[in-house]
């Protein structure tokens, strides 16, 4: 598990919970081009099924998941 | 996904303490951020939630609520201030626990698109203007909510 991601934006939203999470997430990627990647931090303990059903449903691609303490980062590529 | 007719989702909002105004509109929200469309039919006592005089003060009701968090006979939550002293609970809760406000998610839907539909039926009854509405909003029928309603996934009354 060697692989870099390349991370072309980082998206705080530690603190926040259901929905804001996903609210942003979408915002964000919208302003990204295909291709390019999103970090997406929170700290919500239902942002991980939810983000799930997020990419599920819009198509872009979660490429990782990590956990650093109570932080979740969700590594998105968007693809459309 | 991005040649499908995108999904849909159709609400209700009948309620119109803070409690009962937060699932409509944390649903909207969330599925205008999955590509989908939304709609909130606001009719009745869920008028309220888009009256900009009264969004910003939607109450919870202490009277006949077995589920508040901290549990109180009925006798006393009839008593005057209750209401007040629930709601002051409730928001010091959701403050906490960082939980978005009423205004600001009627924002984030209206931001996203999100399509409010003010009950016509409910403002003549109750006396409500157009003006006496938040900015954003349309106003409709039965009908109305019906021909948006028909082609959705999902809809739901609350």
């Amino acid at each position: 598990m060697a692989e870099v991601i390349k991370v072309d934006s980082t998206l705080d939203c530690k603190g926040l919970i259901c929905p804001e999470p996903i609210v942003k997430t979408n915002m964000s990627i919208k302003k990204l081009q295909i291709g390019q990647v999103l970090v997406m931090e929170s700290t919500d303990a239902g942002a991980t099924s939810d983000m799930h059903s997020w990419a599920k449903r819009t198509g872009h691609q979660l490429l990782k998941e990590e956990q650093e303490g109570k932080v979740l980062k969700f590594y998105v590529k968007k693809m459309k | 996904m991005a040649d499908e007719k995108p999904k849909r989702i159709a609400l209700i909002a009948s309620k119109g303490t803070l409690d009962m105004a937060y699932p409509p509109l944390i649903l909207a929200t969330a599925a205008i951020s999955m590509d989908m469309e939304a709609g909130i039919f606001f009719t009745f006592y869920g008028l309220d939630i888009i009256n900009k005089h009264k969004f910003n003060s939607l109450k919870v009701p202490p009277l006949a609520n077995p589920a508040m968090p901290v549990p109180m006979p009925n006798i006393l939550g009839a008593l005057p201030g209750m209401t007040a002293m629930a709601t002051m609970m409730m928001k010091s809760w959701m403050s906490k626990a960082n939980v978005a406000t009423i205004p600001k998610l009627l924002d984030m839907a209206k931001e996203g698109g999100v399509r409010l539909i003010g009950c016509q039926m409910t403002m003549d009854v109750m006396g409500v203007k157009k003006e006496d509405l938040i900015d954003g909003v349309e106003i409709g029928g039965a009908a109305t909510f019906l021909d948006f309603a028909v082609d959705a996934n999902v809809s739901l009354f609350v």
